[in-house]
């Protein structure tokens, strides 16, 4: 039967469809409700733990050690998110925030120190524009990720943005899922090699057998304090059992979960102690349940079609080959653009179409730049639209090939023309000490500096390090994806006597991919050593590689314990870094008991995460 | 929209006459007709060598650092009366700096006594996107005689920003932007950054609509019987516009602390820092 199974089809396709982003996510009176509450609470007629959920329900975090200020998470389902939608955010991160919008790893856009009681604020504008913070935090379905190669990818078997859509339709504000033991993640791919499949509560890959939609569905993957990779649960699931699937996953979650362990209450701890095998069965037995039992009325807001979708025009230029990796670059006499195409650029499965993206710092962008690249997408981008990115970055598709340098030269203006985005240069963070109040290193800024002294080296222009990934955390809880990076940190403390010092681990070999699996933690390393320590590491891998292998094929070799030469296994590439990693008493590398961004004597502290509340 | 009292209906209204009061801001219908019927002395407070360029018909020109080198009650006075301006002359004020720079020069003025004095809806360059005259004439006037009559009513001073803290129904508001707050401010100030309530983006007016206004401080506990001290980080001009943001909000007893953040770090008075988080490094600037 997998024999069937088909991820090809023509990369020349006619009769291109594309939704139109109009659905309306938000619901007006869900900012006054929310101002509301906020007033009681401040009167004391709210418990702390009450408002706390209820703010959590409607997407404002409590910002680090200030629990006055909130961080505001805008969800943005399928990533896909319109030039007018981009003008709102940027209009309200300048009245109610820091003037800056983050992109997070999960297609989230983050206002961040926003008062407490300029939230609801925040909420009137966004339902202007359609958008919600509504279910973007607690325990509930979070935002619905769609690959935002889902509709262009040259390798998928076909677009899968209506249904991830039109899953996020059905759940939010659902009975079913508004107090699940935990939080609770839907991810969809285009390929296998893209959208984070395996580390989802639900994963799923489009695919055609015997000429029938599908996905290919993994269940119980997460990252985390301890994660997992998802599971296979079929080898085909019909696109007519997509909902009942989903509503059985999530009804056994939220019947069977633990919501006594804090710690241990996300699907994939249930899978684990329960054993797939057991979970496999009783997901299957429970969708039989749900086929049976669900009104036709209830089915029926599952809605695929519900968008507007229109006709993508031909194009009437002939395609000059482009950028793909190793390939002639068309030149120009600017080598700035030359090298910005070769790493942000890529063509998409329909002829002279190009997908661009957008680099950001650690997926930090100024309103004003946001203002410039809604501009620039209505001119250029056929589907004006964009997508943002696990990797913190925006996608714009559907660029013609002779606009690409009249696209690359708006984005110089505002400086958003860094080049790096689909290699090593482009380093994950999230947020860390800058709002989190869980964070116990400066992960942000750190990606920040990797990003700038990678593309200082010209790292990103060095095909052999393109396909390896930085990612990076600031404590061991996964937000910046450290275990599906090709190196990956996540951020702790360590004690050489009375002094406490700013520490990544760091992690060997993980990727997100189909087949991919989780890195292996390696060793610790001061958080001023980080960047040191991966240079040397790129050294060492010139050396010792074998003729066409990449840094990301090296590094699983030596997980494997399969190196050649001199580095045969981790404990080989350990003992040639002790001298990087080695961190000496405060006395004599006072710097090294500093964490970036500050100037003050480290210090690990914390406060109440909130993502289990 | 229209936010102005002024009665043109008498044609022969001269600027003693009472009635022909303006509201906090000016329309730019307003203006002209008043330009056109010679009822206003139009202050642009930009760079001179802007205002040499060109700027709205009849406008003098009063750059805001001219003023600040005169900042005290009898030199504006002095300024006043070189301008031309009489005690009820009515006076529009316009920059190009989203409003903040005519804000504070507003300020200055009815502190001093010059109450009809009004802040134009539009700044200079959104005068000119929408291709309405502009004259290129070093403007003057005669000198007139402008009388002292200070309002303490909008003023407030260090000493008095001090007390704030112990007077709950006293409200300081920091007019600076979120990250400048964090880092440091006035101990119990509430933050209220410039860009909140001006509309820097929406060039429709330097000020976002009354309404929207009135919402936006309601949900932070400021009613129109609140007393509330604005300040910024040097010299106003950023609390010059929250000032008149929440006057046309309806705030009543609304004070400028003229001398800003800038005056109370030189004093070493004492400080509220926030550094368990590195919220600089989330900003892509």
């Amino acid at each position: 039967m997998k024999n069937k199974t088909s991820t090809n089809i023509s990369s020349k396709q006619k009769n291109v469809l594309f939704s139109k982003s109009n659905y309306k996510w938000s619901r007006e009176e869900e900012s006054d409700s929310f101002a509301q509450k906020v007033k009681l609470f401040r009167q004391g007629k709210l418990s702390e733990d009450d408002f706390r959920r209820f703010r959590l329900q409607h997407g404002a975090y409590g910002s680090r050690l200030q629990m006055n200020y909130s961080m505001v998470r805008i969800k943005i389902p399928s990533g896909e998110i319109s030039p007018e939608q981009l003008e709102k955010i940027a209009n309200l991160s300048e009245a109610f925030s820091i003037g800056s919008a983050h992109v997070s790893t999960r297609q989230n856009i983050q206002l961040h120190w926003v008062q407490l009681e300029d939230v609801s604020e925040v909420m009137r504008g966004l339902a202007e524009v359609g958008l919600t913070t509504r279910e973007a935090c607690g325990n509930t379905v979070r935002n619905v990720m769609c690959s935002h190669f889902a509709g262009v990818c040259p390798e998928e078997a076909f677009d899968a943005t209506a249904y991830a859509k039109a899953i996020a339709r059905f759940f939010i504000r659902n009975p079913m899922c508004q107090n699940l033991p935990r939080k609770f993640k839907i991810n969809f791919g285009c390929c296998n090699k893209h959208g984070l499949v395996r580390i989802a509560d639900i994963g799923l890959i489009p695919v055609i057998m015997d000429g029938e939609r599908g996905f290919k569905i993994y269940l119980g993957g997460g990252l985390g304090a301890a994660s997992f990779i998802g599971h296979l649960l079929e080898d085909f699931t019909p696109e007519n059992k997509l909902l009942s699937t989903s509503m059985a996953t999530i009804r056994l979650f939220d019947r069977h979960g633990n919501r006594e362990n804090m710690a241990r209450n996300r699907m994939r701890y249930l899978v684990h102690e329960m054993g797939w095998d057991k979970f496999q069965k009783m997901v299957l037995k429970e969708r039989s349940i749900v086929q049976m039992t669900t009104a036709a009325s209830t089915a029926k807001l599952f809605d695929i079609g519900a968008e507007e979708t229109e006709q993508l025009p031909k194009t009437e230029h002939t395609m000059v080959k482009l950028p793909i990796l190793k390939e002639q670059v068309t030149t120009t006499e600017s080598p700035s653009y030359e090298r910005w195409l070769h790493t942000n650029v890529v063509p998409q499965k329909h002829w002279g179409y190009f997908t661009v993206f957008v680099t950001l710092g650690a997926g930090d962008i100024t309103a004003n730049q946001l203002r410039v690249l809604a501009g620039t997408i209505r001119d250029f981008s056929v589907e004006s639209a964009a997508r943002n990115t696990p990797q913190q970055n925006l996608a714009i598709r559907f660029v013609k090939e002779n606009d690409l340098n009249e696209f690359y030269n708006r984005l110089a203006s505002v400086g958003l023309a860094n080049p790096g985005a689909l290699t090593i240069a482009s380093a994950v963070g999230c947020s860390g000490t800058t709002s989190c109040n869980l964070a116990i290193t400066n992960s942000h800024r750190l990606a920040k500096e990797v990003q700038h002294k990678f593309l200082e080296l010209g790292f990103d222009t060095d095909d052999d390090l393109r396909d390896s990934t930085i990612k990076i955390s600031g404590c061991p809880n996964s937000c910046g994806q450290h275990e599906i990076a090709t190196i990956g940190f996540f951020g702790g403390a360590s004690r050489i006597g009375t002094a406490m010092a700013p520490t990544y681990t760091m992690l060997f070999g993980g990727s997100a991919e189909e087949q991919g699996e989780l890195g292996k933690a390696i060793m610790r390393v001061p958080a001023k050593r980080v960047i040191d320590t991966i240079c040397r590491i790129v050294e060492i891998y010139k050396q010792e590689k074998s003729n066409t292998e990449t840094l990301k094929q090296w590094i699983n070799k030596i997980v494997r314990g399969e190196g050649t030469g001199n580095m045969k296994s981790i404990e080989n590439i350990k003992t040639a870094l002790t001298s990087f990693t080695h961190l000496p008493p405060v006395e004599q590398e006072p710097e090294l008991y500093r964490d970036y961004g500050t100037d003050i004597k480290f210090n690990a502290k914390t406060a109440r995460g909130e993502c289990a509340a | 929209m229209c936010r102005l009292k002024v009665k043109l209906e008498d044609k022969n209204v001269d600027d003693s006459n009472n009635d022909n009061l303006l509201s906090i801001i000016c329309t730019i219908d307003t203006l002209r007709t008043l330009i056109k019927k010679k009822l206003v002395r139009v202050v642009d407070v930009r760079k001179a060598e802007d205002y040499q360029q060109e700027h709205i018909p009849t406008a003098v020109s009063l750059p805001l650092a001219v003023l600040l080198e005169k900042d005290t009650p009898e030199g504006v006075v002095d300024i006043l009366e070189s301008l031309g301006i009489s005690d009820k002359m009515p006076t529009v004020i316009y920059d190009d700096t989203f409003g903040a720079l005519a804000a504070r020069v507003a300020w200055t003025f009815q502190y001093v006594g010059h109450t009809n004095t009004a802040l134009l809806e539009v700044t200079f360059s959104h005068w000119k996107n929408l291709g309405l005259e502009t004259d290129k004439n070093i403007n003057t006037f005669p000198k007139t005689q402008h009388s002292l009559n200070i309002n303490y009513d909008i003023h407030a001073d260090a000493p008095y920003v001090e007390m704030v803290k112990e007077q709950p129904n006293k409200i300081l508001v920091d007019s600076r932007e979120r990250l400048n707050f964090l880092t440091e401010h006035i101990p119990g100030a509430k933050n209220i950054p410039y860009t909140m309530v001006g509309s820097i983006n929406n060039s429709s007016s330097i000020l976002r609509k009354p309404e929207e206004i009135k919402r936006f401080i309601y949900n932070r506990g400021i009613t129109s019987d609140s007393e509330v001290i604005t300040y910024c980080g040097s010299v106003g001009t950023l609390s010059g516009l929250t000032y008149y943001a929440l006057k046309l909000a309806g705030v009543k007893n609304v004070k400028l602390y003229s001398k800003s953040f800038r005056e109370w770090k030189s004093l070493g008075k004492p400080k509220e820092e926030f550094k368990d988080a590195n919220y600089w490094d989330l900003s892509a600037e």
